[in-house]
């Protein structure tokens, strides 16, 4: 119970920072295993300064709070590592942590170490279960919900050829009298490994290469002076608690906010100083939304329900109509007059509190619908799954280096159930008894 | 009458519970439908398999009576799984089926503590929910302590053979009606099961040309750690391999409907890994023919059992199927094949110590309990016995881990999962199968033996010998040896390859080739072969072995939080709706239980503990 976890801590987004945590008995130990000081030696609740190395590759020049138990978050030795590398380093070194053997947290899990260990007050039980329940379930439905259907499928059907040597591996030892059953044997799976393995590579690169995931989502919001684009935008960072930031570029766009939608990042861009006043936002006219336009992977057009469509609407409907595209009706709760014949709309108020979830579903459905990606064929673009993925590669390793031992398939079958459970995780299919009903299918045995 | 124990069933359930219950010091009464059929192997003459023979070993371990009783009965033994790793090999032996009830009537008459009573238990006596003793057919009361209730399959059976039925068990005896009705009203959720059994053929009849042979071992095997076997190795009896022909299928997919599982004459659910030949063809159209064993029944009559060929037809299809297959053209059959249908309880009405929840002191084992096979039986009994004991004496019940045993991964099953067919144990169901290996059962549970009282005197001298002679071995394995010429030509001469640097033995033996034996000449004291596989394995497969060591504690820390039974999940704060009935109806004993049942998510464990933590403090 008291394995060493760790977890990237702050929203994935373009903040400059990223922190992860580490917890448990072994935190120190095992950090120590990836940087170039030694952080058995620093005196606990200290800040150092290091190198996170990948054997002699420098991953990112960092600053490394050693804290020891008791007097910490969870009451364990406990490390935090403030990354300054962006997403991709973050996910690097998160990824040699990972390697050093230390899981990938549950959601919720540091707040339920702290509990247990009874760092937190126990008035705060509740709020701690509320945590671990809504976050959990909404782990539970990204796994399910969050995952392009051609990916989900490419693993189902990974899984599917993994459980076809599994069943075979174990009809063979529970059933051996059966001679005329196909017997599985290392060299039969020895090229199916291979393939697997090369599979399994090819929706990590993907994924890591994926725009969506290194980049984020660029979202345009346009629409004609005073409909309401800043009251949208502002509702937006507060309900999401996006990171504000203005980070002018010559490479890059300019990006003013960018939040996390269920694993997404979204990047709100060109939409210039909408921290210095409302009324900048605001008058961004037909012009200025053509050329946000050009970078946007999605639009959000803004209209008034109280209003009729106006030359200018219509205009802002044309220039966007080739462009993955939402529009938003916006001001529901004043009386309608809109009217209006278009795909893809939502309608929206900053009254109510949750007047804008129509428009955070409509942007999660879209991207399950892959209408937002098409280049990249497989791959998963939320980090959890990502690393889950990762998590195999270790198997792989074990099975391979048992293949050259001449390590009995029985064995190297206990490695390859773990991986077929891990990517049973990723897509949310976790029925124990699917070995079992799959052994009674496909072969016909007993007495 | 008075006694400590009442066992009520002589198979193999009943006669573990029955002697270790004697052998414990209890005044132990065995009740019987029929002295004779004790030990009775009304289906297949086999004992042990896959999975199942290391069941068979970890009996033996515990002080229990299957292992040695089979080694006394056998007809042939082999391992299995060879070409596999260890944690797969099991033995599987032919036994004689009037030999194994011979010898084990005559181990229970021999038994000091324990009276066989032939009749049947008809009621049991409740008071508070408390078990009391029996009533018997002929209205006798007879008290006691504990009873154990290993009925069998003949709880309210039916044998079916086409479109008829008889009330009756499977040798056409009575069956028992009012205990079924007792225990419903007591409040046990009754299930209906159905397992079958293939024919018998007279094997003088059979033209053994047209078979495959298939041969025991070539090297001496038993089951037991504990009790030398005679069995002469040479004088095996041999199974023969034959195949279903096209006539076969013909005969039966014209006759399906007259089937008893095919035309609905059976209500109950039948096992998935005991499918009738109707089953084999009906599920599986494409095979062109399916496997079938000859395997021999007992050396004093002339029978043969075709496993494979289990049937729920009517007389006169099975008489054309049977003559369908090669070499059986002309033969005589002696014993048709029947389905038999039971009653059995719903077994997460059962504690890990196997007593029930609703009665107190009550235990009950085997196909009662929904499962199937002789091993699975017998090691319930064992255990159940143990845990009546236990009770009775105010001591702590003996409940086996995951990691610890095939006993604890099928029990854990039962009382945690409940089962809707006849449970088998197979190598998959357990997740620890490299440390629930057939040659390290008696290091997994022999301890506990001694600890309870059935492992003592010469059995206890053997364990504790062996154990040592081990350890002895694997400090010698300490040594390291260095490349000098001399070394090197020592290691060339054990065919082994001339090493560069130094290297301890141990070491030395992780490469696949290297043995114990041919490291000879480095090795002091001499040790039995036992012991130096046993140290093989160990080294060989270490990295394996330690790898689900440690995922097996990590699994313990969550084994080790233990659950009250009387919290009420229903008042436990944020548990999903599901697992809040789940948790209910199976109060695991154990966080680690809890995260088993179906239906209870992570995140409910994460409420729970929490919930644990609230009330802790």
């Amino acid at each position: 119970m008291n394995d060493t976890i760790c977890a990237i801590s702050t929203t994935l987004g373009v903040g400059a920072i990223s922190i992860i945590r580490v917890s448990g008995k072994d935190a120190i130990e095992k950090v120590n295993n990836i940087t170039n000081i030694d952080l058995t030696k620093k005196q606990s609740h200290t800040i150092n300064y290091a190198y996170i190395k990948n054997n002699n590759e420098i991953i990112d020049e960092v600053l490394i709070s050693v804290m020891k138990a008791p007097k910490t978050f969870t009451t364990e030795d406990t490390i935090e590592i403030n990354c300054h590398g962006g997403i991709a380093t973050t996910e690097k070194v998160l990824e040699l942590l990972l390697n050093q053997e230390i899981r990938l947290a549950e959601p919720g899990e540091f707040t339920k170490r702290a509990f247990l260990n009874g760092r937190i007050d126990l008035t705060q039980s509740q709020s701690v279960q509320d945590l671990i329940n809504t976050k959990s379930d909404k782990a539970r439905a990204l796994a399910i919900n969050n995952l392009k259907g051609t990916t989900s499928n490419k693993i189902r059907s990974l899984r599917e050829r993994l459980v076809k040597i599994i069943t075979n591996i174990e009809v063979n030892i529970d059933y051996p009298e059966y001679q005329d059953i196909e017997e599985m044997t290392i060299e039969k799976i020895k090229n199916e490994i291979d393939n697997i393995e090369s599979e399994l590579e090819s929706i990590i690169k993907n994924s890591e290469n994926s725009k969506i995931i290194t980049n984020g989502i660029n979202v345009a919001i346009i629409g004609k002076p005073n409909v309401g684009k800043s009251s949208i935008l502002n509702k937006l960072i507060e309900e999401e608690k996006a990171i504000v930031t203005n980070i002018p570029g010559t490479t890059r766009d300019v990006i003013e906010a960018s939040f996390n939608l269920n694993g997404i990042t979204l990047n709100l861009i060109d939409t210039a100083g909408i921290r210095e006043t409302d009324d900048i936002v605001e008058k961004i006219g037909v012009e200025k939304s053509k050329k946000a336009l050009d970078k946007a992977d999605l639009v959000l057009l803004i209209l008034n329900n109280n209003e009729k469509l106006t030359e200018e609407d219509k205009k802002l409907l044309e220039i966007s109509k080739d462009k993955q595209r939402i529009i938003v009706v916006n001001k529901t709760d004043l009386e309608k007059k809109l009217d209006l014949n278009e795909e893809n709309i939502v309608y929206t108020n900053t009254v109510e509190e949750n007047g804008i979830e129509s428009l955070l579903n409509k942007i999660s459905e879209m991207y399950k619908l892959e209408q937002l990606e098409t280049n990249d064929y497989y791959y998963v673009s939320n980090i959890q799954q990502l690393n889950k993925i990762k998590q195999t590669r270790r198997n792989i390793k074990d099975i391979k280096r048992g293949l050259e031992e001449s390590i009995p398939i029985d064995m190297l079958e206990i490695d390859l159930r773990e991986i077929w459970q891990t990517l049973g995780e990723v897509i949310g299919e976790t029925y124990t008894e699917e070995l079992l009903d799959n052994l009674f299918k496909n072969f016909c045995v007993g007495k | 009458m008075k006694y400590d124990i009442i066992v009520v069933g002589g198979g193999h359930a009943g006669c573990e519970a029955a002697l270790a219950s004697a052998r414990l010091n209890n005044k132990t009464l065995l009740v019987t439908g029929n002295i004779n059929n004790i030990a009775d192997c009304p289906c297949n003459p086999s004992i042990g398999g896959s999975a199942k023979g290391i069941v068979v070993r970890e009996i033996d371990a515990l002080g229990g009576e299957m292992g040695i009783n089979a080694d006394k009965s056998l007809l042939q033994i082999k391992k299995l799984n060879t070409r596999k790793g260890p944690a797969v090999w099991s033995l599987r032996s032919q036994i004689d089926k009037v030999d194994y009830t011979i010898n084990m009537i005559e181990t229970i008459k021999n038994q000091e503590n324990l009276d066989i009573k032939e009749t049947f238990a008809e009621h049991l006596i409740i008071e508070n929910s408390t078990v009391k003793g029996i009533i018997t057919r002929e209205k006798d009361e007879i008290t006691a302590k504990a009873v154990i209730l290993t009925t069998g399959t003949y709880l309210n059976s039916n044998i079916l053979i086409g479109s008829t039925k008889k009330q009756e068990g499977p040798h056409g005896e009575k069956t028992e009606l009012h205990l079924s009705k007792d225990l419903k009203e007591l409040g046990f959720t009754i299930q209906r099961l159905k397992t079958g059994t293939p024919p018998r053929v007279k094997k003088d009849t059979i033209d053994f040309t047209k078979a495959k042979v298939e041969r025991g071992s070539d090297v001496p095997l038993q089951f037991s750690f504990y009790e030398k076997s005679n069995f002469n190795i040479n004088k095996q009896e041999d199974c023969h391999l034959i195949y279903t022909t096209p006539q076969t299928h013909k005969i039966i997919n014209e006759n399906l409907e007259k089937s008893a599982m095919y035309g609905g004459y059976v209500e109950g659910i039948g096992p998935r890994y005991c499918p009738s030949i109707e089953d084999k063809l009906v599920k599986f159209k494409d095979k062109e023919r399916h496997q079938l064993f000859l395997e021999p029944e007992s050396k004093y009559y002339d029978s043969i059992y075709i496993q494979g060929f289990s049937s729920s037809m009517p007389i006169d299809v099975q008489y054309k199927m049977v003559h369908s297959l090669p070499g059986l053209e002309n033969c005589e059959i002696l014993k048709y094949a029947y389905a038999i249908e039971y009653d059995a309880i719903d077994p997460t009405q059962l504690k890990r110590s196997l007593e029930t929840k609703i009665i107190e002191n009550l235990f009950t084992a085997g196909q009662i309990n929904g499962t199937s096979g002789y091993e699975e039986a017998a090691c319930q009994g064992l255990i159940a016995s143990i845990n009546a004991n236990q009770k009775i004496k105010n001591k702590e019940p003996l409940i086996l881990r995951r990691d610890e045993a095939y006993i604890g991964v099928l029990i854990d099953d039962l009382v945690t999962k409940g089962t809707e067919e006849p449970y088998r144990l197979l190598t998959s169901r357990a997740e620890y199968r490299l440390l629930l290996r057939d040659d390290n059962a008696d290091l997994r549970l022999s301890e506990y033996g001694i600890e309870i009282g059935l492992i003592k005197d010469q059995k206890e001298l053997i364990f504790k010998t062996k154990k040592e002679k081990i350890e002895n071995l694997l400090k010698e394995l300490e040594q390291t040896i260095t490349p000098t010429k001399q070394i090197n030509e020592i290691l060339i001469e054990s065919n082994i390859k001339p090493i560069q640097d130094k290297v301890s033995l141990h070491d030395l033996l992780k490469k696949p080739d290297v043995t114990v034996d041919k490291l000879n000449y480095f090795i002091k004291e001499k040790y039995p072969k036992e012991v130096k596989e046993e140290v093989e394995i160990m080294i060989k497969y270490e990295g394996y072995i330690k790898k689900q060591i440690e995922d097996a504690e990590k699994q313990k820390e969550y084994e080790d939080i233990k659950l009250s039974e009387e919290i009420d999940y229903k008042k436990v704060p944020n548990l999903a709706l599901e697992a809040r009935e789940k948790l209910n109806k199976i109060k695991p004993t154990s966080i680690g239980q809890a995260m088993r049942i179906s239906g209870v998510n992570p995140s409910d464990i994460s409420v729970l503990m929490i919930y644990l933590r609230s009330k802790h403090e």
